[in-house]
């Protein structure tokens, strides 16, 4: 089952290694991590999404307690949340049918381009991960020659909030 | 840093790191550090020659550093400390902190570094310490400058000893040994992500309390967390009141009196046939700082199929790890068994009445399943050398062991009442821990009964610390019990490989009464089952003498009884 799980660790040095060294000491793949400061400097926020059970979601949300640099963290999969992905797409050019599939496809899933060239054409797409699954779908018969994505990024619907103290 | 600036030390003088170094550990109390000096490390080294608070036990290797240490910290609840250069000297202690990171033992390893202007440049005795150690380590810290210093080292000890206790390692660059500043040492660890959970939920201590009073076939499993909190006397005051039948694991022995007759034995691989077949059979399980280690469970789906789990660790992450615990209770296993018992007194409940089952348990000791036969005039068995050390000791001496069929057979026939008298090596099973844990024992000690038992295989991992017990005097008894193979090895190859035994046997062994003899220890070799008693009355005696006692054993002993790997409880193997 897919999970996506919030963290919020200090900001050190060595602390996103701690993590992801975590995941593969335990034999547990990540599927995407997400990782960047908070306006608090002092920490960074993390969305990370695997893939396991009850007990393999139970047992790292107790590691990633278990390690000192981590101050929360929250399974997000059974909460109510936002999840938005973005993703660079390029595409080689072979004919103007080309540009007016694509425009259309962007209309559709809110993509729009990013740069062109005289060959290539890149758009930015962002929505759940679906979304960027099905948008590449659609464009499926073209050439498309990279495709780059953030992974998800998560937040909690309404007030709720990740905070220091969620964990107490 | 702001707690710098409150703390009860406040001086104008300028001091450099080095001289933090020292002054940090006075602070700590940690007054005894095994180490080896090194390039990176030698600005601290001139400090600690010039000062006499802090004793510094030069070892022969790393990592007979870091098991002395923990020898150490594991017979005193205190933490241990270790100091080695950077490169080799951080990468040969990895092993020993491995060690202590599986046995939770409370280590502060600090480890030199190369200067911060030459980190990443591949240079001379560089590693990248923090990264070699990560998954190993409770946690460990880079210090990148003379103003972190204090705190780092505040965070290490505090982090080492308290909840779960583990090794941190504290890797210092050299330039910031030499940097200096106005010291003050905080007082507060000033941790806002590091907080672990010590008083149990009362509502899970109510439903365990529940559990237990309608528990019919009901056993306790404790393990050493019950030793590193110190919980020894709350879990024999449990243990009595209940009146349930209670087992050890390897680490956890001592914790309750191994003479009592509530206490059914070890469990697990090589446990009695009575402990395994009560957890087999249990209705209720009462886990008290154990972690349902492989080597405890066996098969785990044919593990304790009948029993409701109550699960006690300061660890959430040891609970429903391996195994589903119905009751989980997270907190120190003193607080949280003082909290049991105070609410199974409290009149709401009744002790159930087992005596049906302590009937059963009983039928099950009949099979005796740690007997052995010592013909007199045949080969000495291991087994009757640890039966005559017991009964010369009293059975209270500090044992160390190494690891292999010795060990178990220590485990199982050193009947010990105390805690932190069994000091092994179990997570990491680490060949080569015996001598040098002894060496903390005894250091920690100093007029205490030490004894090394060991095998000819495992002794020579770290042998070259005979010279480090020569050089400060450790009379430790060393009982090398030599049977000419890897007897664990060539046990499982009997079993499961037709006795095929690949690379098992030791050959090429040296003569142990002309090495000790040149380390400037007594040699002793006992061949026949006659001289054991007079010889251990002999090696016991020599109160200020490293004694190396060669016991030539029966090479084709193996130990029982035994569950195969994938086996469960109740498919025992027993001779």
């Amino acid at each position: 089952m897919r999970r996506i799980l919030a963290v919020l660790l200090e900001n050190e040095a060595g602390s996103l290694s701690r993590v992801a060294n975590l995941f593969s000491a335990r034999g547990i793949n990540i599927e995407s991590l997400a990782v960047t400061p908070t306006p608090d400097e002092t920490l960074s926020r993390m969305t990370i999404v695997t893939f396991g059970d009850d007990r393999v979601l139970e047992q790292i949300t107790k590691q990633l307690h278990k390690l000192v640099d981590v101050v929360t963290v929250v399974d997000m999969t059974g909460q109510n949340h936002v999840e938005r992905e973005m993703a660079l797409i390029k595409l080689r050019l072979r004919d103007e049918g080309c540009v007016d599939d694509l425009q259309r496809v962007n209309k559709v899933y809110r993509g729009r381009i990013a740069d062109v060239s005289a060959l290539c054409y890149t758009s930015e797409v962002v929505g759940t991960s679906e979304e960027i699954d099905a948008y590449l779908a659609a464009m499926a018969e073209h050439e498309v020659v990279e495709v780059v994505r953030s992974g998800p990024l998560g937040i909690a619907r309404g007030e709720q909030m990740l905070s220091i103290r969620q964990n107490e | 840093m702001d707690n710098l600036k409150q703390s009860s030390n406040p001086e104008t003088e300028e001091l450099t790191g080095a001289e933090i170094f020292t002054r940090c550990l006075v602070e700590e109390g940690a007054t005894t550090v095994f180490g080896y000096p090194g390039g990176a490390v030698l600005h601290i080294y001139d400090e600690l020659h010039k000062q006499k608070e802090v004793d510094h036990i030069l070892v022969r290797h790393e990592q007979g550093a870091a098991h002395a240490a923990e020898g150490f910290a594991k017979s005193t609840g205190k933490v241990g400390v270790v100091l080695v250069t950077s490169g080799p000297g951080a990468t040969n202690a990895v092993t020993g902190i491995a060690d202590a990171y599986m046995d939770s033992v409370p280590l502060v390893v600090f480890t030199g570094q190369v200067r911060t202007a030459l980190i990443g440049n591949d240079a001379f005795q560089e590693v990248d310490t923090v990264g070699i150690t990560r998954p190993c380590v409770k946690h460990n810290i880079l210090v990148k400058k003379v103003e972190d210093l204090p705190l780092a080292i505040k965070r290490a000890f505090h982090i080492a000893g308290t909840g779960r206790p583990g090794p941190v390692v504290v890797d210092i660059p050299k330039d910031v040994t030499e940097q200096s500043m106005v010291f003050s040492y905080p007082q507060d660890p000033d941790m806002r992500s590091y907080q672990p959970t010590i008083d149990g939920h009362a509502g899970q201590i109510k439903r365990a309390a529940k559990l237990i009073a309608k528990a019919e076939r009901p056993i306790i499993y404790s393990g050493g967390g019950v030793i590193s909190s110190n919980a020894h006397e709350e879990l024999t005051e449990f243990t009595r009141l209940t009146g349930f039948p209670i087992t050890n694991t390897l680490m956890g022995l001592g914790a309750y009196p191994g003479t009592d007759p509530q206490f059914i034995q070890m469990l697990g691989m090589h446990g009695s046939y009575e402990a395994n077949m009560a957890m087999h059979h249990s209705d209720v399980l009462i886990a008290v700082g154990a972690r349902f280690d492989d080597r405890i469970t066996g098969r785990l789906d044919g593990f304790c199929p009948y029993a409701k789990v109550i699960h006690i660790d300061v660890d959430p992450s040891s609970i429903s790890k391996n195994f589903r615990a119905h009751v989980p209770v997270v907190g120190d296993a003193r607080k949280v068994l003082r909290a049991l018992t105070d609410e199974l007194r409290d009149g709401k409940y009744t002790i159930p009445d087992v005596s049906a089952w302590w009937g059963q348990i009983g039928e099950w000791a009949k099979k005796d399943s740690f007997a052995y036969q010592q013909d007199m005039d045949g080969e000495i068995k291991p087994q009757y050398v640890l039966d005559q050390l017991y009964k010369q000791t009293d059975g209270d001496a500090f044992v160390t062991s190494d690891v292999g069929q010795h060990q178990m057979w220590v485990a199982q026939l050193y009947k010990f009442t105390q805690p932190r008298r069994w000091i092994n090596s179990g997570g990491l099973g680490t060949m080569g821990f015996g001598l040098p844990a002894a060496m903390g024992v005894q250091l920690a000690h100093p007029d205490a009964q030490v004894c090394c038992v060991t095998g000819e295989a495992s002794i020579q991992m770290c042998i070259q610390e005979l010279s480090t017990c020569r050089q400060y005097g450790l009379p430790i008894k060393i009982i090398n019990l030599n049977n000419r193979y890897m007897g664990m090895v060539r046990q499982w190859q009997d079993f499961f490989y037709d006795s095929r035994y690949a690379m098992s046997y030791m050959d090429a062994l040296p003569d142990f009464v002309k090495l000790a003899e040149s380390y400037g220890h007594v040699g002793m070799k006992i061949e026949k089952p006659k001289d054991v008693e007079p010889a251990l009355r002999e090696i016991l005696s020599l109160k200020d003498r490293l004694v190396f006692a060669d016991f030539v054993t029966d090479p084709r002993e193996n130990v029982f009884p035994m569950i195969a790997p994938g086996a469960a409880h109740n498919e025992m193997i027993l001779s």
